[in-house]
Formats: structure tokens, C-alpha cells, sequence
């Protein structure tokens, strides 16, 4: 019987009643007194030398209030980088300064280098054209290919670095010779390069930022679309502008999707605090489709040599990888941790392989900056591990299945560190493995490509079996890694006078569900109704220092700083009813809402102790304070290891090359479940942006550095008619060992486990078809690459 | 998108003066227009909106043929054109539900987009494109990538399409826009079959008179099968080459005569 409240209920997502009927506030709805418009003025091209910006046309329009350029923002602080990435060689990677607005040059097209401020919008569009009329470019070359980047040192994104290099990653170097020697004697090398597509995230809401300053106090407010409203604060105030922390409020309202995009503090939000302090206005940015397009992070974009050596009989002895990573123009806040440390840590997978060699290269280029997105840096890991496991399946006539099944590491191997230095707690990856395969029929699977080839459609089976890293992140970890931040999280659960909950917390739902789960699990907890507690999250203002959403970490950090909170105010509430019942506080047991001493029927509410906590007249105010709130920062002592098997089925289209997905099994270990119907979500929807990835997203750059897919006509985003009725398991549950709540992440897995599954089915319908010619193709694997591809 | 005047007449006669005005363009449902606007791509001075304009809205049948309004939406074509199936469908699959319901038949037609569908309709039905001012006939019509044979301030009013004995729209979509990536609209009419194809050519929709020839003969799908498109002239991007589009124009027109 399904429970229907508490942990592991299907309660429905209370905040979908103000999103499914337009009720949400989000940034762009909030409209302020006195209100002024900001309009970016971009580059259109891709490198060049800003010669001269003559402002005083465009300061002279109807409306103009302001005009900004490079040179009002040269002496405030770059937008920093949050890792700090060593070389093979020891040496620190290059961080070139990141501006408000750009200054000097401009580096890639959507750079911002002046910005207007008018009255009202159409003003400030009209004042912003004559502005960058007004501006002459000196056209430099674009650097946008990024072996040519590295092999010329005399064209430069950045003139103090010669060779465009960021930085060359080994991981573990100590390794790598022992690595080396391994491949050089192993039986079976399958190599295979392939690239790991650049996407643009897309969030529906685009990024939008309201700057407000108050000159009776001195203080600031921004509101934005954020997923981390803290971390925003702190790069805002201590980096880039030089304001103090407890000047500045950063509210982040309802957020229209992330995905990674809005982890990233942009220029836009120092720039509307800027121009709100100079006018002492409130100011407005919101960015149209095309700015999020040329300026928001994007995503991926590695291009990747992988080696697999193996035994005759597929036993791995050894991956090596040679990765080039696109960071773009500029470092964004987590360019430099997605291709390292979510990445090479993670090129194990869940296998029990001795030799493992990591080498990223990161490369600027004249692009948009490139920084986490969903899954950021796992999903290039397991994209490439399972193409390449995949190949040597084929190369060597072997069973794919039995492959995956004689090199995963088994459950008595645990707690088990990899050669890439992760330590996995817990895991049990055969039966996820056995699950999927059970789900998926993969026994009848002859009879359904029998029944495709008779409507002239190739049928094709793909496998991905796939680990993750997240629940993000053990702070010891991390800093000597390289991290500039903790990345602990935090709640107060604040228990009012009348019984009922606040809970101020850390994580910023943006789509995700917390203000569901996160009261089942309050309420649960403390044996009251769901519809008792209220989460709060989003404002500096109100809530504690908190990290944010991203890398899967909401419930694996946040929601543990949360329940280690609700265990304070149980603590709290024994020696409360201890005191009333006249026991001694041992005796007192708590139990569905109810503190009673034990072997007595003497007991009192949850209500009543909270009343008793404000209205202190029987009380025992010598040694415990009135009032019931608490607050927990929780960090993880490791990261949670999510794991599972997906299996995909296809027809493809050899007339057209088309492909068509026809089932979709996710078999996942998320360790204990909070909400079923939605991780469903965040597994449907995760495939879903793999699938998109696989099939249908690409960011294509001409040679002249201009987007080609800079809208919705030419950039393809997967639609509800390109995926299947997914088949999700989580049944399979090893749960967390260091998490009191022994929960994994799930909001990346889909979109890390799926594409390589996906791929994989392609190839082996071609296979299957007789087209065995075809070794790999690039994603997207869209219709005209897929018949190209057969036709040899 | 900059400043403009906005006029919503609501008879013909007064659109046609109103499109007189300096600057002025006339706006269908405005599913290119307005995006075009929106990035300032054009500055017209006055819109003149033709949605108001009952005479042009509505779908009836006049013997064997089958009279669109100009102003009538891709929705109401599809639920309302039922005597001629194959335009029924393919007004039912353009865009999406938003797209259907603002965008309008004459609109699609007049701007010639292509890799737009209706072209292919109109082209292949050998219909009339009726004007404020005269009637065209398709063949003479469609004059290149967003090129008619309209004059400035000439309004498509209505559409006449003899309807064929049998035809089927073929749609291949690209897969962001979901226009036409290819598009192949057959129809076998008492004069022989026509076959025409959108999205595929740098000079838009055109007449593939080899198959036609090879169908109206035998109209099968096997009779094209010795034939080969060339891609001269076919249109190469992001989303395929022209070998690729020359492929396409096959293999859909294979599967549009085995539909029909």
C-alpha cells in the first residue's frame, strides 16, 4: 500500500497550483515604482578590438538616463572563477579577468560591452542601437576551433596567453605511466573519438535581474533569476563590487528552470545595481530568447580521444582519455570543476577497472562561456566510457550485457575507491543491470526487430550503465581539489507559537519540488499534517547561508542540514515535555506527533509543547530558552553515488535516416525514496534532455565565431512527440551509508545515463541492418547524419 | 520591434487603400511577420491587418473545387476542408496548435517561404490564387525564394483548388522548425499527375516533371524508381545536404503516391 503523506508518498507538488495557473512571481513579473529599463548592447562579432564607443548620441535620445561601457566597471572586481585547476606541471591555471561589461576587446558574439538605460524599454532599444552604431570594432580574427586555438600561439582570446590553454589536467598523473605501460601490453585496444555536442540550456524563464538601491540606508537589493541566492550575494558584493554582504539583499523568486544556467553570476546583476545606486531607480534587464542564446553558459562541447584495453574476453585493464574542453571566452564561476573533478573522477564508472588516466585540456575560444549543465562533466564521462564499452563489444563479438556484468565492481567490494580517486559508500550495479534487462524484455527483443524489419524499420538496442557523482560536495574534499567555496548546506525550522512550521533553507527550488518534499519529509518527521509546514527558500533576507540547487545535492545536503534540524527541535522538545510531565527528559519518547513518558499514558501534543515553548508559564526557563526554531549546516563527509542501467530500443528510418525512440527503461539505485511521482519527474524529464542531447541539440559556431543556432528555428529541442512513455524503476535501493536520511541524488541521472544508451541503440540497429560500416556516429545522431552515415 | 500605425479594415476595398499608405504591409496571422518585427528586422509604418475582413475568411466548395479565404486559418482549413483530404491534412500538420490558429492560408502563400507547406498544395493542385485585382494560376505564381508574382499592395483574397481525384503531402520535418526540412505534394488531377516539392530548392517550391511524366503514366510508386533527383541547386545547412534533400524528394514522393 503506497503511503499518502510523509516520506516516500506520491504527495502532489503543491507549488504546480500557482505555476499551472500563471500565478507564480517570477522576475520579470514583479514591476517596481519608478522603474528604468537596461538594454545590453552585444557584439556581433566574434573577436575584436574595441576602437571607440562615442556615447553621447545615444545619451541624448528620448528617455536615456544612462549609458554604460567597459570603462565605468574597469576598476570593480572580475567575475571569478570558483576552482582553482593546477596544470600537470603544477602550475595554476590562466584566470583572465571576466568584466562587468567588456573592455578593450570583445570575445565572442553576445559579448556585453555598453549598456543603456532609459525610461522605458523601447527607448532604451532604440538608444542601444544608436550606441552601437556609434562604436567601431576592429575585426580580429575568431579563435573558435579548439585544436587550431591551441596550435596557434599568435591569435590570442586573451593577450597575456599565449597558446589559449587554460590549463592541462592529468588525473592521476602519478598514474599515468603505469597506465601507459598497461595499454601498450594489453591484448585488445578499441579506440574511439568522439565529441560531446555543446548545448544551450534553454531554461524557459530567461535571465532577468531588478537592481534596487536605497540611499537612506546604504543598502542594495537584487532580484534575479537565481539557484543560488547566496553565492550570488557573495560574488556580487565581495568580488565584483566591493559592497559588504550585509548591504545586499539577493532575492531569486520562482525561477523558470536552471539547469545549471542560473547557477552562474552574470555582469547583467552588477550592472542593474550599478545603474539602480547611479539613478537611484529601480533597473531592469531581461534578457530576450536571442541574449540567452549568444550569452547564458553553456554546455559540454568536449571533443575526446578514449582508449579501452581489455582482455580477449572484455575484462578492462584500462581507460585513458585525451579531452580538449571549450571554456569559452571567459571562465565562468564552475568552468574549470566541470571538466575535472565531474568529469575525470568520474571515468571509472561503476567498474572495477585497475588503470584509469584522465587528461583535460581546457581551451578558451571565441564562444559564449561554457560551465555546468545538467550533469556537467558526468554525462561527457559516461558518454564516453559507454560508446567505447560498446565498441569493443562489437570489435571483439561480445555480449554487451555480460560485458557490463564481469567488470562491475560487486557489492563486496564496498566501500570501493577507484583508480580516478572517488571513494563509492554503496551500490549494487548488477541489479539495476538485472532490473532494466528484466523491464525491457531484452529476451524478446528478436521478435520485435523481426516485426520492425517487416515495416522496413532497422531495430537497434542500446545499453548505458552509468554512475554519478553528486549530492555536491563534501567541503574537505573539494578544497583540496581546488574549490574556492564550501559547499555545505543549511535550514532553520522554525516551529511557531500556534504549531504550525517555517522552514528556511539553503536550496533554491527552481522546477525541482522542494517545497513538497521537503514538508513531507518536516512533517513526517514530526507527526504533523503536510499542509503545517511551509518552505521558504530564495532570499538572503530570510534564509541561512546556503549553497543552493545544482549537481543533485537539494535533498542530500540541504534536506539532511533540515532533518539534523527537526532532531534539535525534538531535543528540545523532550526537555519542554520532560518538564510539564514532570519526568525525567530519558523517559520521554517521541513518537507520531506525541512526547510521552515511556510505560505512561501521560503525554503531550507537538501543538502543545510549541505553545508551551512561546507562552512560557509552566517552563523551565532557568535552564532551557523559550521560543522552539533551530538551525543545522550539514556538510557531507562524501559524495552521494546514484547509479543505474538504461536500456534503449529504436527503429531507424534507412530511407531517411530517422530515428525513432520506441521504449525507454531507466532501472536507477537513488537509495531511499522521498517522493515517487517526483523523481518519476526528475527522471522523465533528465532523458528527456539526453534524449534532446542525443538526438536533436546542437550549437554550431561558423568559422567567423556567428551562432548558426541562435533560435528555436535552427536549434531543436526535443518536443513531447520525440520521447517515449519512459519506463522508471527505482527499486533497486542501496541506500546512502553517510547521509541520515540515506538518500542519492536523481535530478542529473537522466540526462547522464541516456544519451550513450540512445547512441548505442542507433548503432546497433545499423548493425542489425547490415551496415556495419558505421562505428560511431556524432550527436546530435539527427536524420541526415544517420543516412550519411549508411551510406558509407 | 519599432513603432507602427495598425489598421484593421473590414472590407477589401478598404484594405487595398489602406495599403496604399507609404511603408504599409499587410499582416495575415503574422506567424513570420511579427517575429520578423520583434528583432527589428523591418519597419513598416502602418499594419494593415486582413483578420477582420469576413469575405475572406471561410472554406466552401464550388463544384469540384474547393475555395479557401485568404484570411482563413490553418485550423479552419483543416477541420473545414474535408472534399480535399490531402490539404485538410497538411494544413493540420503546420506548426503547431498557436501556428494553426493565427496563421493564415493567404499569408503562407504570399510570402513564399521555402520551406513552407502550402506552396506545395497550391503548386501541385495547379490552383488559382485569386487577388483584389486578377487571378494567377500557381504555375505562374510562385516566381522564387520569397518571390511572387504579387504586386505591392495586391491582396490574396482567395484560393481556388480544383480538387484531384487522388493526393497526399509528404512532410519531412527539419528538426527545430519543423517546416519542411523536404516536402512533396502529389496529386493526380484529370490533366495528369503534378507533383511538386517544397523546402528542397534554393529557388523554392518547384515542379519535379520527371516523376510527373513517370506517374501519370503509372501512378505507383515503383514507376519513379528509375528515376534520380539531382542535387543541383538543392539547398545545403545545419540540417542537410543537398544530396540529402535530393534523397528526400524521392523517397517522399514514393510514399506520397503510395498514400494518395
Amino acid at each position: 500500500m503506497p503511503k499518502d503523506h510523509g516520506i516516500g508518498a506520491s504527495s502532489k507538488r503543491r507549488e504546480d497550483i500557482r505555476f499551472l495557473t500563471g500565478q507564480g512571481v517570477y522576475t520579470d513579473d514583479l514591476n517596481l515604482h519608478g522603474q528604468a529599463y537596461a538594454v545590453i548592447v552585444r557584439s556581433t562579432v566574434a573577436h575584436g578590438k574595441i576602437k571607440s564607443i562615442n556615447t553621447s548620441n545615444a545619451a541624448g535620445m528620448p528617455g536615456v538616463l544612462a549609458v554604460f561601457t567597459g570603462e565605468d566597471f574597469k576598476d570593480v572586481g572580475g567575475n571569478p572563477a570558483g576552482w582553482l585547476i593546477n596544470s600537470r606541471d603544477g602550475t595554476p591555471m590562466r584566470e583572465p579577468k571576466r568584466p562587468v561589461l567588456a573592455h578593450g576587446k570583445v570575445r565572442h558574439v553576445g559579448d556585453a560591452y555598453a549598456a543603456v538605460v532609459a525610461e522605458t524599454h523601447a527607448q532604451a532599444k532604440d538608444a542601444a542601437e544608436q550606441l552601437a552604431a556609434d562604436t567601431e570594432i576592429k575585426d580580429l580574427p575568431a579563435i573558435v576551433d579548439m585544436a587550431a586555438a591551441v596550435a596557434d600561439a599568435s591569435n590570442r582570446v586573451h593577450d597575456e596567453i599565449p597558446d589559449n590553454l587554460c590549463f592541462d589536467w592529468g588525473w592521476i598523473e602519478d598514474n599515468r605511466a603505469k597506465v601507459d605501460e598497461a595499454i601498450r601490453n594489453a591484448p585488445h585496444v578499441t579506440t574511439l573519438e568522439l565529441i560531446n555536442n555543446r548545448l544551450v540550456p534553454n531554461a524557459m524563464e530567461p535571465r532577468a535581474s531588478i537592481g534596487e538601491y536605497f540611499p537612506g540606508t546604504g543598502d542594495y537589493k537584487l532580484t534575479t533569476t537565481s539557484q543560488n541566492p547566496h553565492l550570488t550575494r557573495l560574488l556580487v558584493a565581495a568580488f565584483v563590487m566591493g559592497i559588504p554582504e550585509n548591504k545586499l539583499t539577493v532575492v531569486a523568486p520562482d525561477v523558470g528552470g536552471g539547469f545549471g544556467s542560473k547557477i552562474y553570476h552574470y555582469g547583467e546583476e552588477a550592472l542593474v545595481l550599478a545603474a539602480a545606486k547611479k539613478l537611484k531607480r529601480p533597473v531592469r534587464w531581461t534578457a530576450e530568447r536571442t541574449e540567452s542564446f549568444l550569452s547564458d553558459a553553456h554546455g559540454r562541447d568536449h571533443v575526446t580521444k578514449i582508449e579501452l584495453a581489455c582482455e580477449k574476453d572484455g575484462t578492462f585493464i584500462a581507460f585513458r582519455t585525451e579531452t580538449l574542453a571549450n571554456v569559452g571566452a571567459y571562465l565562468s564561476n564552475f568552468s574549470t570543476a566541470t571538466p575535472t573533478f565531474l568529469h575525470g573522477t568520474l571515468m571509472a564508472g561503476p567498474y572495477k577497472v585497475p588503470n584509469v588516466y584522465v587528461n583535460v585540456k581546457t581551451v578558451f575560444t571565441n564562444t559564449a562561456p561554457v560551465d555546468a549543465y545538467r550533469g556537467a562533466g558526468r554525462p561527457e564521462a559516461t558518454f564516453s566510457l559507454e560508446r567505447v564499452v560498446d565498441k569493443m563489444c562489437r570489435e571483439l563479438n561480445l555480449d554487451p550485457f555480460e560485458v557490463r556484468r564481469k567488470n562491475f565492481i560487486t557489492t563486496d567490494m564496498f566501500p570501493y575507491t577507484t583508480p580516478v580517486g572517488l571513494p563509492y559508500d554503496t551500490g549494487n550495479y548488477h541489479a539495476t543491470l538485472d532490473k532494466a534487462m528484466e523491464i525491457a524484455n531484452v529476451s524478446g527483443f528478436e521478435k520485435r526487430r523481426a516485426a520492425s524489419a517487416a515495416k522496413g524499420k532497422l531495430r537497434g538496442m542500446g545499453l548505458s550503465t552509468w554512475i554519478e557523482a553528486c549530492g555536491i560536495a563534501p567541503s574537505h574534499l573539494v578544497g583540496v581539489l581546488g574549490s574556492r567555496v564550501g559547499l555545505y548546506d543549511a535550514a532553520t525550522v522554525r516551529v511557531n507559537a500556534t504549531g504550525n512550521i517555517s522552514v528556511m533553507v539553503g536550496a533554491h527550488s527552481h522546477g525541482q519540488g522542494h517545497e513538497t518534499v521537503f514538508a513531507q519529509i518536516v512533517a513526517d518527521k514530526l507527526g504533523i499534517p503536510e499542509s503545517s509546514v511551509e518552505i521558504v527558500h530564495g532570499d538572503t533576507s530570510k534564509i541561512p547561508f546556503g549553497m543552493g540547487s545544482y549537481g543533485s545535492r537539494s535533498l542530500a545536503v540541504c534536506g539532511v542540514a533540515m532533518t539534523k534540524a527537526i532532531d534539535k527541535i525534538v531535543a528540545k522538545g523532550k526537555k519542554i515535555a520532560a518538564h510539564m510531565l514532570e519526568a525525567a527528559e530519558e523517559d520521554i519518547s517521541f513518537e507520531d506527533g506525541k512526547f510521552a513518558v515511556a510505560g505512561t499514558d501521560k503525554a503531550k501534543t507537538f501543538g502543545e509543547i510549541a505553545f508551551s515553548a512561546y507562552v512560557p508559564h509552566n517552563y523551565p526557563l532557568e535552564t532551557l530558552e523559550p521560543g522552539l526554531e533551530e538551525t543545522a549546516f550539514y556538510d557531507p563527509n562524501n559524495f552521494t553515488y546514484p547509479a543505474g542501467a538504461y536500456i534503449c530500443e529504436v527503429d531507424v528510418d534507412p530511407d531517411t535516416g530517422k530515428v525513432d525512440i520506441l521504449s525507454f527503461v531507466c532501472a536507477d539505485d537513488f537509495g531511499n525514496i522521498m517522493n515517487p511521482m517526483i523523481v518519476d519527474g526528475q527522471v522523465h524529464g533528465g532523458v528527456g534532455q539526453g534524449i534532446g542531447q542525443a538526438l536533436l541539440e546542437n550549437t554550431t559556431y561558423d568559422e567567423n565565431g556567428q551562432l548558426l543556432t541562435g533560435s528555436f528555428m535552427d536549434y531543436a529541442m526535443p518536443r513531447a512527440e520525440d520521447v517515449p512513455f519512459y519506463q522508471v524503476d527505482y527499486s533497486c535501493q542501496t541506500p546512502c551509508t553517510h547521509n541520515p536520511l540515506g538518500v542519492k541524488g536523481c535530478g542529473e541521472a537522466g540526462a547522464i545515463g541516456s544519451p550513450p544508451a540512445v547512441v548505442n541503440a542507433v548503432i546497433d540497429a545499423l548493425h542489425r541492418g547490415g551496415h556495419t560500416q558505421v562505428k560511431h556516429i556524432d550527436m546530435p545522431v539527427s536524420p541526415s547524419r544517420v543516412w550519411s552515415a549508411i551510406q558509407g | 520591434m519599432y513603432a507602427f500605425d495598425f489598421e484593421r479594415p473590414k472590407t477589401i476595398a478598404e484594405a487595398v487603400k489602406a495599403l496604399g499608405r507609404e511603408d504599409a504591409q499587410a499582416l495575415g496571422g503574422g506567424q513570420t511577420l511579427i517575429p520578423t518585427l520583434k528583432q527589428r528586422l523591418a519597419s513598416p509604418s502602418v499594419l494593415v491587418s486582413l483578420n477582420g475582413i469576413k469575405e475572406m475568411i471561410g472554406v466552401r466548395k464550388e463544384g469540384d473545387t474547393l475555395i479557401i479565404g485568404g484570411a482563413t486559418p490553418h485550423a479552419v482549413v483543416a477541420k473545414e476542408a474535408g472534399a480535399y483530404p490531402a490539404l485538410a491534412a497538411l494544413a493540420g500538420a503546420i506548426g503547431d496548435p498557436a501556428v494553426r490558429n493565427r496563421g493564415t492560408i493567404g499569408g503562407s502563400v504570399a510570402n513564399d517561404d521555402p520551406a513552407a507547406d502550402y506552396p506545395a498544395a497550391v503548386l501541385a493542385s495547379g490552383a488559382t490564387v485569386v487577388t483584389n485585382a486578377r487571378q494567377i494560376a500557381a504555375d505562374d505564381f510562385f516566381q522564387g525564394l520569397f518571390t511572387t508574382a504579387l504586386e505591392a499592395g495586391e491582396i490574396i483574397t482567395e484560393i481556388r483548388f480544383p480538387i484531384p481525384g487522388k493526393a497526399n503531402y509528404q512532410k519531412f520535418q527539419q528538426p527545430a522548425s519543423r517546416f519542411a526540412l523536404t516536402g512533396v505534394f502529389v496529386a493526380k488531377t484529370a490533366g495528369g499527375v503534378r507533383v511538386a516539392v517544397t523546402g528542397a530548392s534554393e529557388d523554392g517550391v518547384f515542379r519535379w516533371t520527371d516523376a510527373e511524366q513517370a506517374l501519370s503514366s503509372n501512378f505507383a510508386a515503383g514507376a519513379i524508381a528509375g528515376l534520380k533527383v539531382s542535387d543541383d541547386g538543392m539547398i545545403g545547412d545545419l540540417h542537410g545536404t543537398p544530396a540529402y534533400r535530393a534523397h528526400l524528394v524521392k523517397v517522399l514522393t514514393g510514399r506520397a503516391v503510395s498514400a494518395a
